[in-house]
């Protein structure tokens, strides 16, 4: 069948399965290689993306459910709405998502396949709640591994970036 | 010498492409025409094969081939080979069995690869292998140590009696004898390193492209070391002349050790794009993985301390067993061995020592080196023996280890397990860590968690581990088949710019910005005119890979030997530009300078005269600016250092909640701190989560009971606390940087410092031994039984 998805402010028609998951047709159909799969168990969340804003595990969700919806993945984060400001003061703020700089910045990635998954997560946080705690950075990140950094400079990106992204951390 | 060099935590050059999105990992290439391989594995632990009837398989549409055991036979492919041969005690070779890419006969572990199946898309590859039908004869299984060296255990192949691969020893056992005959007290310990699985979060995948024009192979796989698959699938697998295969490791999401051996489906990808005529690919599931990626650990030891009326070390007596899996792993035999019994002397004087280990075949996937890689069963055993005989003869546990550790003027310091330490300061390392966490203010802590009604412990750690094997001599004596130099080539572009050749790969570890600072530093060329090109067997000359914390040691001491060479020779050129002898010209501050004058010309002018050389000494000196260098290390280094541990326990559920985490390690110079701390903080997490979550778990019919992300526990965010992280530098001595190596520190020194602490927090309950992981359910139960013990 044939669906349309928008994706990072474009509109595309794919051809795929009913029962195709949304990170299958980024992947293989868009060629958005960024979103990665870790897993076969939803456990993972290195295939996190913002449909209509918020953070989804696109392993779970049919792409045909996604339909209507607006989906950014890694590569559109920095053109998003609250994207590359500027005003991060940090490291290469200029075209990276704050986010995405902060992590940068505070080294919150080794290897950097768990990092597109956690940048989107972070930044669904950050949205919603502007001045996370560390408490409160630690459990929302529960969805997504990383076996590299031990979270250390990961937690410590993502209360920078809440920062930069406006709101000033508790 | 620049701002960038040595000492500076320069922010990564990787990073970009990671945080938009546009790394390329292996499953992100896709090639024209490419079509996609399933395996069908054995879902028995052991079994032997009968007919295997693909014939529903191939009526699928969409299905290019079936391949089975037979067909690689029939194509001739070698079997997987082993990389190290350890001989036993009587000088007998190890068992060393048949390795088929695909099973032949029989199956040996649950997950053993049977039939590859070769489809247009996943989803008909994914059909069709659910619709071969393999006849399994099942035959009885040993899936653990235990079970394998029971009497009459069904034996994993006939040659390996008692399921031994190789009975081997180190050390002296008369003088330990005698060590033990004069001591006053004598402390013995039985434990299990349990076993545990990697889990880099990119799962393995391999392309294969033959290209038929031209009879050339192109392998694209998750590889910490693409040169050495190439020498294996070279001369021994696929078994094609190096010109004619090209490996390329492009980024690889994490490592730890499980890619770095030569896997059946790299050489099957390979071949089978020849036998299909179009570009295979596969990608590993996650439960895939658990059951064909190799796991680490998993030893069974019995260990006994000797020390005389003051508390000092006089002997140490191991036993191990050790799990070795169904088949040999690239570098499996060396790692209970070489990187294990070496290392029990820790950063101990010990004048005796005499270590026996057997390594067991068994119904379970291979284990081989998994981050640490034997040091860390070594610095287990003896940090847990260490603590209980502080116990027993009633001493400090710092004091005890104060007593014993090797004194700065002890080195080099030579054990009596083979290896000579060249630098330490393990006192220096001990008291800062002990600074770092304020062990001063403990008592205050622990009222104020029992105010909770908790259970607070202190747990210690003083460790030591071996980086950047070694001399290659050495270690081929030691039964090494392939030598473990490195290789570099530093090529200066006509404007100055700077292109780093590299035979270590970077799969986390930050090498283009690392080894981007070490030509900074040398050459004063800022790191955004360096590329630091890795993982291309057709880019790079030749290369031995990563693993072992080896990439800096002794990458790096190659790449500063290539980078000597440029020096040398651009000595020579400016010579010649500044008509002076090259004897006086001298190099510093990205110049070279005629000494004691201002006559200079600048790095980037000699590097245009090497190559516009109109005003150049011809007769004497090549045009160019281009130097090979290979280094071959003169020793292992030794890091060492202290990790501390407090834990908070409910004794109501007995979860375990790790407080305060301070270590302080000497990995010899650091380049760039930011990725050192990074190095070390991964390490923590993998070693506290094998102390209190993760093990892999086969049950006695040999199935992985918790093989998927749903019941094999990893430390999440929330589980971990920031860590505080020191480093007291002594540098190596024997490499041109100083360096010893971080990646393995975390996961080798804290997982004995967690169940220390967790033991003293149940000390007072009656509580003396608990194994990895302590669950809260062991705790819990530990405490019960302590409980109706009392
Ligand atoms: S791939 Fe989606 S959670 Fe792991
Ligand atoms: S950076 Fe490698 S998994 Fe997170």
């Amino acid at each position: 069948m044939a669906i349309t998805l928008r994706v990072n402010r474009q509109a595309h028609t794919v051809d795929c399965a009913p029962n195709t998951l949304l990170v299958d047709v980024l992947r293989e159909k868009l060629r958005l290689t960024g979103t990665h799969v870790g897993c076969d168990t939803s456990q993972c969340g290195a295939c996190t993306v913002h449909v209509d804003g918020r953070s989804v595990k696109s392993c779970t969700m049919l792409a045909v459910e996604a339909a209507d919806a607006e989906i950014t993945t890694i590569e559109g984060l920095a053109s998003s709405a609250d994207g590359s400001s500027g005003r991060s003061g940090l490291a290469d703020g200029g075209n990276l998502h704050p986010m995405q700089a902060a992590f940068q910045e505070c080294h919150g990635l080794q290897c950097g396949f768990c990092t597109p998954g956690m940048v989107m997560s972070a930044t669904d946080l950050c949205r919603r709640n502007p001045k996370p705690t560390e408490h409160e950075v630690r459990h929302w990140l529960e969805g997504n591994l990383c076996r590299c950094t031990g979270y250390h400079n990961i937690v410590k990106a993502v209360l920078a970036g809440a920062e930069a992204m406006g709101g000033k951390a508790k | 010498m620049s701002a960038q060099g040595f000492g500076a935590s320069v922010r990564r050059k990787e990073d970009r492409r990671f945080l938009l999105g546009k790394g390329q990992y292996t499953d992100d290439i896709t090639l024209p025409h490419q079509s996609y391989a399933v395996f069908v594995r054995s879902p028995h632990a052991h079994a032997n094969l009968g007919a295997i009837d693909a014939a529903k398989a191939k009526a699928v549409p969409g299905v290019l081939a079936v391949l089975t055991g037979a067909d690689v036979a029939a194509a001739g492919l070698g079997g997987i080979p082993c990389g190290w041969a350890v001989k036993s005690k009587d000088g007998s070779s190890m068992v060393e069995p048949p390795h088929p890419a695909l099973a032949q006969g029989a199956v040996r572990h649950v997950g053993d690869p049977v039939a590859m199946v070769i489809a247009d898309s996943k989803t008909a590859a994914r059909a069709a292998a659910a619709l071969v039908d393999v006849d399994y004869q099942v035959q009885p299984v040993a899936a653990s140590i235990t079970a394998a060296t029971a009497a009459d255990a069904p034996l994993v192949w006939p040659d390996a009696k008692g399921n031994v691969c190789f009975d081997w020893h180190l050390g002296d056992p008369a003088s330990t004898d005698a060590a033990f005959a004069k001591a006053k007290h004598v402390v013995e310990i039985e434990l299990t390193n349990s076993r545990v699985a990697p889990n880099a979060m990119e799962p393995r995948a391999a392309i294969g492209h033959y290209d038929a024009a031209n009879d050339h192979t192109t392998l694209y796989t998750t590889s910490q070391n693409p040169h050495l698959i190439r020498l294996l699938m070279g001369a021994f697998t696929l078994k094609v002349p190096e010109h004619k295969l090209r490996v390329v490791a492009p980024d690889v999401g994490g490592g730890f050790g499980s890619k770095i051996y030569h896997y059946a489906e790299e050489l099957l990808v390979a071949w089978a794009s020849r036998v299909v005529g179009r570009p295979v690919k596969w990608t590993s599931d996650r439960m895939e993985a658990f059951v064909s990626d190799a796991h680490g650990r998993d030893h069974i030891s019995k260990a006994q301390l000797a020390l005389d009326a003051n508390g000092k070390f006089l002997g140490l007596r191991v036993a191990t067993l050790a799990n070795i899996g169904a088949y040999l792993s690239t570098f499996a035999p060396a790692i209970p061995t070489y990187l294990y019994a070496t290392l029990l002397s820790g950063p101990y004087d010990f004048p005796a020592i005499y270590a026996e280990v057997k390594a067991i075949f068994t119904h379970t996937v291979a284990v081989d080196a998994y981050r640490g890689a034997g040091r860390p069963e070594a610095t287990y055993l003896l940090e847990r023996l260490v603590d209980k005989a502080a116990r027993q003869l009633g001493i400090d546990r710092i004091e005890l280890r104060r007593k014993n550790l090797i004194r700065t003027d002890q080195f080099p310091y030579q054990t009596q397990v083979a290896l000579a330490y060249d630098i330490g300061n393990y006192q220096a390392t001990l008291d800062m860590a002990l600074a770092s966490i304020d062990h001063a203010g403990y008592d205050k802590r622990k009222q104020a968690t029992e105010a909770k009604g908790k259970l607070r412990g202190f747990g210690i750690s003083t460790y030591i581990e071996a980086c950047g094997i070694a001399p290659s001599a050495l270690v081929g004596a030691l039964g090494a088949r392939a030598g473990l130099y490195e290789a570099a080539t530093v090529r200066v572009h006509p404007t100055g710019s700077v292109s780093v050749f590299t035979g270590t790969h970077s799969h986390g570890q930050g090498h283009e910005t690392t080894f981007a600072q070490i030509i900074s530093e040398k050459l004063g060329v800022p790191v955004e005119n360096v590329e630091v090109v890795h993982g291309d067997t057709d880019r790079i000359p030749f290369g031995m890979g990563t693993y072992g914390s080896r990439s800096a040691a002794v990458g790096g001491s190659a790449i500063v030997k290539a980078i000597d060479k440029i020096v040398e020779k651009g000595k020579k050129i400016a010579a010649h530009l500044l008509e002076a002898s090259a004897a006086d010209v001298e190099f510093v501050d990205g110049k070279y300078r005629v000494v004691g004058t201002d006559r200079a010309k600048a790095f980037g002018e000699v590097a245009f005269a090497a190559y516009v050389p109109h005003n150049y000494p011809i007769e004497t000196v090549e045009p160019g600016l281009e130097e090979n260098a290979f280094y071959d290390p003169k020793n292992f280094t030794f890091p060492g250092g202290t990790h501390l541990v407090e834990v908070e326990v409910d004794p109501e559920t007995g979860v375990v909640e790790i407080a305060e985490v301070a270590i302080a390690d000497d990995v010899g110079v650091v380049i760039n701190p930011m990725i050192v701390d990074g190095q070390a903080h991964g390490g923590l997490a993998q070693g506290i989560g094998q102390a209190l979550l993760e093990e892999a778990v086969y049950d006695a019919d040999g199935q992985l009971v918790n093989g998927s992300y749903l019941n094999y526990v990893m430390p999440r965010a929330a589980d971990l606390p920031f860590f505080k992280v020191g480093n007291h530098v002594t540098a190596c001595t024997h490499n041109p940087l100083g360096i010893k190596g971080v990646g393995e520190t975390g996961a080798i020194g804290v997982p004995p410092a967690v169940i220390n602490a967790v033991i003293d927090a149940l000390a007072p309950l009656g509580v003396t031994d608990i194994s990895m992981p302590a669950t809260p359910e062991k705790v819990w139960r530990a405490i019960q039984a302590a409980k109706k013990g009392a």
